[in-house]
């Protein structure tokens, strides 16, 4: 069964999509991360989205879900690489996915991680764990 | 029609050309003052003398009877010619069909001449030429209208292609003037545009400039606010600019709710705000300098 890889890249957690996202996939992802994310202490998950050129509600909703998710966990997400017919889609469903952050791609995304982190944590507020 | 018995029109239309062409022309240009569009003398001439030699030469033919017929491909292309010129020119729909209408009276006058006192045949030969040239007034009026039809067809998918264009104004800062009211339609359209222009041009900043939109209502800040989530989804900021005084205040009126989007009063100030998101000021070089130059640089 296909699996979604999560890359750790320093303090954060690097996701990217490149298969077609189906609903159990969806399911496993969020479980994976969530364990990923309290095992590494993560403080970022960077989600790339850039191959998914379909997107349905309920993957919608589970984008949100997994940000909030990962909000309980102190972890910033940042969603980036979303294609436009996916950000009219989720417009159109109604999701605006309040509260997740998105960059166009993942080097932005990456320099939006670091200045998120270190206006939330400042620059020796690295926890030392 | 050359067939038909006691038919004279063949013979009347070949031997007389040129008088029937000579009275055609007379009533033609004598309502010259009342046509809207412009055409000159010289062309109605060249248009009338190409119409008539076809029209002799297709009475010549098989089965030249019936206005459909392959004897008339000729006559009927050249009309279906006519028609289109007339109507981009300008020319109302009566006015390019009176054209070939016209044509009966001269031609009429030299068949009851060329048939003297037989009154049976006269009228025999009246009524063919009748059907003949009705049925080619309605066709120009038919191609006159399809024309027509093309030609707004074409207009609505311009206006559509041309009132959303999407400009780069700066590294990573998108202009979008709206020009119009903005229904469903144009707001998928501009959506589209804009996010594929963030794409294209790395951008972070949109600024949607909304001088040109003549009434916000309910349902257009509801447009707006759409096509600010998706930008904002691609990871893209949007700055609402050229909000009208008058605008501001139905907006608040109604109660609409901009929620957190940026909004300034003229795209200048939007501007002015892109740039300091990207960290950018605009600074002169020369303080006193004849001709002020006006740069951008890292603030940095």
């Amino acid at each position: 069964m296909d699996q979604i890889p999560i890359l750790k890249v320093h303090d954060a957690l690097l996701v990217s999509i490149q298969v077609d996202m189906h609903d159990r996939l969806a399911m496993q992802l969020q479980d994976d991360l969530t364990t990923r994310i309290t095992e590494t202490h993560a403080r970022g998950v960077l989600i790339d989205i850039s191959s998914l050129d379909v997107v349905d509600s309920f993957i919608g909703r589970m984008l949100g879900n997994i940000a909030a998710v990962s909000r309980i966990l102190d972890a910033v997400t940042v969603v980036v690489g979303m294609q436009p017919a996916v950000a009219i889609t989720l417009v159109e469903l109604g999701l605006q996915l309040e509260g997740v952050r998105t960059a166009l791609n993942v080097e932005r995304g990456l320099a939006l991680l670091n200045e998120l982190l270190l206006v939330r944590d400042g620059v020796d507020g690295i926890p030392a764990r | 029609m050359a067939r038909s018995t006691g038919s004279k029109i063949a013979p009347t239309v070949r031997e007389q050309e040129s008088d029937i062409l000579q009275d055609w022309l007379r009533s033609q240009l004598a309502a010259v003052r009342s046509r809207s569009g412009a055409i000159s003398d010289e062309a109605l001439r060249d248009d009338s003398r190409r119409f008539l030699s076809r029209f002799s030469q297709a009475l010549g033919r098989d089965g030249a009877d019936d206005g459909l017929a392959a004897a008339w491909d000729e006559t009927r292309a050249m009309l279906g010619e006519l028609s289109r010129s007339r109507a981009v020119q300008g020319f109302s729909p009566a006015e390019t069909a009176s054209f070939v209408f016209s044509l009966k009276r001269p031609l009429f006058e030299q068949l009851s001449r060329a048939h003297g006192t037989d009154a049976r045949a006269l009228s025999d030969d009246i009524w063919r030429v009748t059907e003949l040239l009705d049925g080619f007034g309605l066709y120009t009026i038919e191609t006159f209208q399809k024309s027509r039809e093309e030609i707004i067809a074409r207009q609505q998918q311009e206006m559509l292609e041309l009132s959303t264009p999407v400009t780069q104004i700066w590294d990573g800062i998108l202009a979008v003037p709206l020009i119009g009211t903005l229904d469903s339609a144009r707001t998928q359209v501009v959506m589209e545009n804009l996010l594929t222009a963030i794409v294209q041009n790395e951008a972070v900043i949109a600024i949607i400039d909304i001088t040109g939109v003549p009434t916000v209502d309910t349902l257009v800040a509801q447009h707006l606010l759409r096509t600010v989530s998706a930008a904002r989804l691609m990871g893209a900021e949007c700055i609402i600019s050229g909000i009208r005084p008058q605008i501001a205040q139905t907006i608040v009126h109604l109660g609409v709710d901009l929620g957190d989007i940026e909004t300034k009063a003229t795209l200048a100030d939007a501007l002015r705000l892109g740039l300091a998101r990207r960290g950018l000021v605009v600074t002169q070089r020369h303080a006193a300098g004849p001709a002020p130059v006006t740069t951008a640089a890292a603030a940095s």
